[in-house]
């Protein structure tokens, strides 16, 4: 069975909710849309205070080339645009709007008929998928439209479909695949022409055997769209490690994967496009997964952009006894939030309730030198040496060791068995050595 | 909500793994050895371990107590490896005092001066057992002859000589390889690989230490790269010298099952805090480790070399960290279409 060579761990897969249907969660009387959801500048607000919005019409629009349009989730009268703490514990400009009874803005197609047929061209295609704010969901949420842009030079040739889904714990992208699998195919086959490729490889890991037997079948109606079942083994989902599972190739160190001739979008980003493209609908709604050894009933909902975390816990029985720790996305590469008021995102792909015993780290020890942290870098780094480099503030040489090609994926501090916060200190050494090198540019 | 959140950076998990862990396998690992060793010096085996053991943790103890006036790491366990290791490196007739005396430079001097767990750059039991070898060389080297002492004699009487040291006075003696294995001293291979032969206490059966290493091996506390390049590269050493002169080498499976080459290889040579930590490096290491062994053998004046080689070898791990780097992702050229 295929996967990527170099490092990798795997933690307990925990899959809680793999089981659970998506349920789609009515939203809440009021809800806060940041206009900064995407890898880029944040989208310039069009509206006003006291402005009447409907569901899907557009609130904030793209700002530069890597930006994205933000529409909004519900209907109602816009509170005020404010500032409001996020995920990431920062307070950011975002629109509060008070919700009415839902009335979706003209020309979307809210109807569950799907709609095979695909008529727009290649340039038309990026266009609408730009104009309906879709970004990558797999949690990076670089803005699609861009992404489809393949630099002059060039050549796209193969499309791949992250349904990988290695962090612990989530399942959105596993129900996705289960209950959205023919609009993810025609999302997929949008891509293909948008990119010009030929072929589309859907990578699965092992431990979700229902979805690739689901898509294996759905997918003998698609041409050029292969389902590849990958070995269960974190970070597969990261996208180099997925581009080497699936073709053998080699992202170059601190290169794009396009020099492998790979466009690589995620499950969820495919049903985006899929409504985006055939049903005029923006992303105003995802898919996210409820779930944790606190949470009382994993579960996953539809939710639209901008409700508060809270009404998922809620509706997933409530804030447990022994919460200690909520994280924003999974395990490995989430965040812990510091309130559980702050907004579901475009981004937003799990909710984790960490109980008491497990939220604080364990005591930190001296490094034994036991070679684990490069044993299991999916990279080829050396996080113990990264560290002390960074310790010592000695960045030309944490440079050199290649500190900036760290996926953050966190393996190494996961297998520490001095418990050591590697990533920590390579976080830290990743934002001197990117501001050295981009003072160097400035010379 | 009126309860306050932990925050903390991803991950948010760890692996269920940590130093205790990792030192209390290499205790269990170290089981088989030390059974077979109080079987054939009964009493005496115990009083060493047990000597070596309450001496290398009451030293740590006290070092951490009353000169650094630090945290207490006494209970991750390392030192009892350490202990442990440092009785297995000498006689099991080595009178008390000079068992304490290892136990103070092994833990005292090449472990803490260096700031304890983790930042020795040699093999704290290693440093102990050559400081003991050069300071008190007869008491090191009069090694009992293994007989079994259950249930009758509970303490040894006769010494005798280690095979590899037969083999260095037979040659010196100018005798021919042939001869000095026919003599009736010398133990059969079996003899050798099961245990029935001289040396110090943990090195003498080769079959418990392989045990030990196996479920090293299945905890995952050592990888093969160490001991592959390190039993490989002795071997072929010793292979081509054998093939080249038979009457003045001896045969390469010899050099396996004799002297400390199996405890060196498994239990010291993988020691994680003094060897590499590439794999490329790691067996850069083990080769270094098998060929210095052999030097010392074929042409040394000690006739074992298995503790130097790996001490001199553990000088080189940081140079060798430096020039052997993982390979690394993304470092290929792009295939042009």
């Amino acid at each position: 069975m295929k996967t990527f060579k170099l490092g990798g761990v795997h933690p307990p897969e925990n899959k809680f909710s793999s089981e659970a249907a998506i349920e789609v969660l009515p939203f809440p009387k009021r809800v806060f849309i940041p206009i900064s959801q995407h890898l880029g500048t944040p989208a310039t607000v069009v509206v006003k205070r006291g402005e009447e919005v409907k569901t899907g019409q557009l609130l904030a629009k793209s700002s530069g080339f890597i930006s994205a349009n933000i529409h909004s989730s519900v209907t109602g009268k816009i509170f005020k645009i404010d500032a409001v703490m996020d995920q990431s514990g920062f307070r950011r400009m975002a629109v509060i709007i008070d919700t009415k009874e839902d009335e979706w803005n003209e020309g979307i197609d809210t109807s569950d008929d799907i709609i095979r047929e695909i008529t727009l061209g290649k340039y038309e295609i990026i266009q609408r998928i730009a104009d309906m704010g879709v970004v990558g969901l797999g949690g990076a949420t670089f803005p699609t439209n861009v992404k489809m842009m393949v630099p002059d030079g060039k050549t796209a040739e193969y499309l791949i479909i992250n349904g990988v889904e290695c962090e612990p714990y989530l399942t959105s992208d596993h129900r996705l695949m289960m209950e959205k699998g023919e609009e993810m195919l025609i999302g997929i086959a949008i891509l293909m022409k948008a990119l010009g490729v030929k072929q589309a490889m859907i990578g699965i890991e092992n431990n979700k055997p229902d979805a690739i037997e689901h898509l294996s079948k759905l997918v003998k109606n698609f041409k050029g769209i292969t389902v590849h079942a990958l070995k269960v083994k974190y970070p597969q989902g990261g996208e180099k490690q997925l581009i080497k599972a699936l073709t053998g190739r080699e992202v170059p160190s601190g290169k794009l994967p396009i020099e492998t001739g790979c466009v690589v979008d995620n499950v969820g980003t495919a049903v985006a496009v899929y409504e985006a493209v055939q049903k005029n609908k923006p992303l105003i709604e995802r898919v996210v997964t409820v779930t944790g050894k606190a949470a009382k009933k994993p579960s996953n909902f539809m939710v639209r952009v901008g409700t508060p975390i809270t009404e998922l816990i809620e509706k997933a029985g409530g804030l447990p006894e022994n919460l200690g720790k909520v994280i924003g996305g999974g395990p490995m590469m989430g965040k812990a939030l510091m309130s559980v008021e702050a907004p579901i995102v475009k981004g937003s792909s799990g909710i984790l309730l960490v109980p008491e015993n497990e939220a604080k780290r364990v005591t930190v020890q001296n490094c034994i030198r036991c070679g684990r942290c490069i044993t299991v870098c999916p990279m080829g780094l050396e996080p113990y040496l990264i560290t002390q480099e960074v310790i010592h503030q000695m960045y030309d040489k944490a440079e050199a060791d290649k500190v900036m090609d760290c996926i953050e994926c966190g393996s190494c501090q996961y297998t520490c068995p001095s418990g050591r916060p590697l990533l920590d200190y390579i976080r830290l050494g990743k934002s001197k050595v990117g501001q050295i090198i981009r003072s160097r540019g400035k010379n | 909500m009126d309860k306050l959140l932990t925050i903390s950076g991803s991950p948010h998990v760890h692996a269920n793994e940590s130093v205790k862990k990792i030192m209390y396998s290499v205790i269990y690992a170290m089981i088989p050895a030390m059974l077979v060793s109080l079987y054939f010096f009964g009493l005496d085996a115990a009083r060493v371990i047990v000597v070596s053991v309450v001496a290398c943790v009451l030293v740590e103890y006290l070092i951490q107590k009353y000169l650094i006036k630090g945290d207490l790491t006494i209970n991750d366990g390392s030192a009892i490896v350490t202990g442990v290791l440092l009785a297995f490196n000498v006689p099991s007739n080595l009178p008390t005092w000079i068992i304490i005396v290892g136990a103070i430079i092994s833990i005292g001097v090449a472990k803490m001066a260096f700031g304890g767990l983790g930042k020795n750059p040699f093999n704290p039991a290693l440093v102990g057992r050559v400081f003991l070898l050069i300071s008190f060389p007869v008491q090191m080297t009069s090694w009992p002859i293994p007989i079994p002492k259950f249930p009758t004699a509970l303490t040894d009487a006769i010494t005798g000589p280690t095979p590899l040291g037969i083999l260095k006075e037979g040659l010196l003696a100018n005798k021919s390889v042939t001869d000095i294995m026919a003599a009736p001293e010398m133990p059969t291979y079996i003899n050798e690989l099961i245990g029935f032969q001289g040396g110090s206490m943990g090195e003498i059966s080769a079959i418990a230490l392989i045990l030990g290493a196996v479920f090293m091996f299945v905890r995952k506390v050592i990888t093969w790269h160490i001991p592959v390049a390190y039993l490989g590269s002795a071997f072929a050493f010793a292979g081509i010298m054998w093939l080249v002169d038979p009457s003045y080498y001896a045969n390469p499976l010899f050099h396996m099952v004799t002297g400390g080459l199996m405890l060196g290889v498994f239990f010291m040579a993988t020691d994680m805090v003094s060897s590499p930590m590439s794999a490329k490096g790691m067996i850069i290491y083990g080769i270094g480790c098998g060929v210095i062994t052999m030097v010392i053998r074929f042409w040394g004046g000690y006739p074992e070399g298995v503790s130097f080689a790996i001490l001199i070898m553990n000088a080189f791990a940081p140079i060798i960290n430096n020039s052997f780097k993982p390979a690394r992702f993304g470092q290929v050229k792009v295939v042009k279409k």
